[in-house]
């Protein structure tokens, strides 16, 4: 070390650009987010990331909002996420607070969210140690994110954090876990420049070759059919799937997690493919000569047995994807890229034609196979109530669901879904998803009416977050569809198992309503009203939470229904 | 097994090469992969290059069907910037086993 004069010193100072910022990794990490334009985190505190949480205490401007249980923050991060198609931050302690997170990161993973969860670690010197609540978040989490991260020096925090944003938000989005030793979060740093924000990359540009032979395959076909999934909704690109739908006379289908991207009233459409869907759906799949499957990928639950779905198609498979172009069924023109870039120069290529044979053929199966919802016009059946739930809620209502028969009655029934307004688990299928991620909504969207469609099964796996809605008085109704069982569990025991109704019934003593008044929220059972349709109104236009059970007849199936491994043309029931 | 040259021959095999960022958990990244889908790798080499952030990993696997869809798997990790398959770097493997035998 050489000594300078205090004048040389001065001078030095003087010269040298002002620091950005000087403080702690935790500050640091507030700072970040603030810059990213993250308004709401949600989270539970714990000693390995105390210091983040009182570096949010100190700054004052990020609304954190405390879930009861770590699952319950993912899963409200998601329900903002998936409303506002931007990344939502969710935050957890060391140990069992990240354990506790995992199935919402993989439900997330799963339906390409995305999410950047933060989460505390012992500091670096104890690493693999065993340390109190020290887990080896970093590779519990490798297969479950779309990247992850284990910060070991507080200067990595600059880059880290903005590449999560831009790693979650670009091309397919996914979740991002960011696991910050305590130490580095205590640690002091100097910025001389703030990092740009991370952002979505822009999608790569389309080689023009594949969208001309895109557009004569469809332009040559005699029974074209159109396979939406979520990616139209990632994209943004619903208007572009009705347009090239109108524009090329297809016939088309969507997943369930593409449900609403195109209107219930669209003459075009069919509804539902797979499972639940619905038969005309499946059969005309069935009969389809090229598929164009835009930002969907060939799930189990949408195909049934593989091998039989559309058998006698050529595939046109568009995804930003390009892992997943090939993965299932392989395509004779497989598009890598953004489904709306890709979309919008489908259109300007193609020609439009008529096809008056499989016009009639379509209404010929629509005739045949109407989609039969016995009682839908009386709130005691499950369509019936879900008819009166949608009229009730208003056309702009925001819909989330748990996992069972009450989400695939919804996804049959609710007549207004719209993209970015129907939020269910699909891909990981997780009971538990619908009260946080109806937290999540009413955070996104505070001037809408959230309701969660919910089972009675579904709903006690994380109904400790009723104390969050309760606490930030939201406006969202969970409604507990109460067949006194886990239905869909009963369905199959009832179908393919004999009979051997096992382990999937005893909820028949739990007071719902009760639950709801402990946690301090409003509830009604509409077995008590003689008018269920009024009081379901009544109860959905009360601002607030508000719980209302629903009893369900316990005998009621899911239908039709595609056995599992069956071909799709093989459905049970109307 | 039909008959003895059938049995003899062994299983195709080929080589991926993979540029990847220098850090503690890219192994693990890229290993996990084969791993969580029962997909055997044969032999392993990892060699850091000039530059101090890029390594170059050789995976000697099997040339299975679905093969093609792994290396896209590969492709989309973050920390694995490219991915070729190269078949002639089989004998790279075999050099390596003739020397440390
Ligand atoms: C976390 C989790 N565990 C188990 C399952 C398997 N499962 C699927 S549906 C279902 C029953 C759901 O019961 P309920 O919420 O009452 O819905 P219902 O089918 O009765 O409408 C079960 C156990 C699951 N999807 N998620
Ligand atoms: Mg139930």
């Amino acid at each position: 070390m050489s000594f300078r004069s205090p004048a040389t010193e001065a001078a030095a100072a003087a010269t040298a650009p002002q620091p950005v910022f000087h403080g702690s990794g935790a500050e640091l990490v507030v700072r970040l987010l603030e810059r990213q334009g993250v308004a709401t985190v949600a989270g539970i505190p714990g000693g390995a990331i105390l210091p983040i949480y009182d570096a949010l205490a100190r700054r004052g401007s990020i609304r954190h909002v405390l879930s009861r249980h770590e699952q319950g923050a993912g899963f409200i991060a998601q329900g903002m996420a998936r409303v506002t198609g931007q990344p939502a931050v969710c935050l957890a302690s060391s140990g069992p607070g990240v354990t506790n997170l995992l199935t919402a990161i993989a439900d997330a993973r799963l339906d390409s969210i995305p999410l950047v969860a933060i989460t505390g670690q012992v500091p670096r010197a104890l690493i693999g140690s065993d340390a109190f609540q020290e887990v080896d978040a970093y590779g519990l989490t490798m297969p479950i994110t779309k990247h992850n991260f284990l910060v070991t020096a507080v200067a990595e925090l600059a880059t880290v954090l903005p590449r999560a944003f831009a790693i979650a938000a670009s091309g397919r989005p996914g979740p991002v876990l960011i696991d910050i030793p305590k130490d580095v979060q205590n640690e002091t740093l100097t910025l001389a420049a703030w990092p740009e924000p991370g952002r979505a990359a822009a999608p790569p540009p389309v080689e023009a070759s594949l969208i001309n032979a895109a557009a004569r395959l469809l332009e040559e076909a005699a029974r074209p059919m159109l396979y939406l999934g979520g990616g139209i909704v990632h994209a943004d690109a619903s208007r572009l799937a009705a347009a090239i739908a109108e524009r090329c006379d297809l016939p088309a289908v969507t997943s369930l997690m593409a449900l609403g991207t195109l209107p219930a009233a669209h003459p075009l459409w069919l509804g539902m493919l797979g499972m639940h869907g619905t038969r005309c759906a499946n059969l005309a799949l069935e009969e389809c000569d090229l598929l164009l499957a835009a930002g969907c990928r060939f799930d189990d639950r949408a195909t049934g047995k593989v091998a039989a779905f559309c058998p006698g198609a050529k595939v046109i498979h568009i995804d930003i994807d390009a892992a997943e172009l090939g993965k299932i069924r392989q395509p004779e023109v497989a598009i890598g890229g953004d489904v709306a870039m890709v979309l919008r120069q489908l259109l300007a290529a193609v020609r439009p034609v008529a096809r008056p044979a499989w016009r009639a053929r379509i209404a010929a199966l629509r005739a045949l196979h109407p989609a039969h919802f016995p009682g839908a016009d009386d709130p005691h059946t499950p369509h019936g109530l879900i008819k009166a739930i949608a009229a009730a809620a208003g056309p702009e209502a925001i819909v989330t669901t748990d996992v069972g028969q009450h989400q695939m009655w919804a996804a049959q029934a609710y007549p207004t879904l719209a993209p970015r307004r129907w939020l269910t688990s699909g891909g990981f299928g997780t009971m538990g998803f619908g009260l946080p991620a109806a937290i999540g909504a009413a955070f996104a969207a505070p001037d809408r009416t959230i309701v969660c469609i919910s089972g009675d099964g579904s709903i006690l796996m994380n109904i400790q977050e009723l104390a969050t809605a309760a606490e930030e008085r939201l406006n969202l109704k969970v409604i507990v569809l109460d067949n006194g069982a886990l239905g869909l569990v009963r369905q199959q025991q009832t179908l393919f198992y004999g009979g051997r109704i096992y382990a999937s019934r005893g909820n028949a003593a739990i007071d719902f309503g009760a639950i709801a008044r402990g946690f301090g929220i409003a509830a009604i059972d509409l077995a008590d009203s003689v008018d269920p349709g009024a009081a379901l109104a009544t109860a959905i236009a009360t601002p607030g939470p508000f719980l209302i059970r629903v009893p369900i007849d316990g005998a009621t199936d899911v239908l039709p229904m595609v056995p599992p491994g069956a071909a799709n043309r093989d459905m049970i029931g109307e | 097994m039909r008959n003895e040259e059938s049995s003899a021959r062994a299983p195709a095999r080929t080589v991926l090469q993979l540029e990847v960022s220098d850090h503690p958990g890219v192994m693990s990244h890229v290993v996990g992969l084969f791993a969580r889908r029962g997909f055997n790798l044969d032999g392993i080499l990892v060699l850091p290059r000039d530059t101090s952030a890029a390594s170059r990993i050789w995976l000697l696997v099997r040339d299975e069907p679905r093969l093609p869809h792994l290396l896209k798997e590969l492709a989309r990790l973050e920390d694995v910037a490219t991915v070729v398959r190269r078949d002639a770097e089989v004998a790279l493997f075999t050099r390596i086993a003739e020397t440390v035998a």
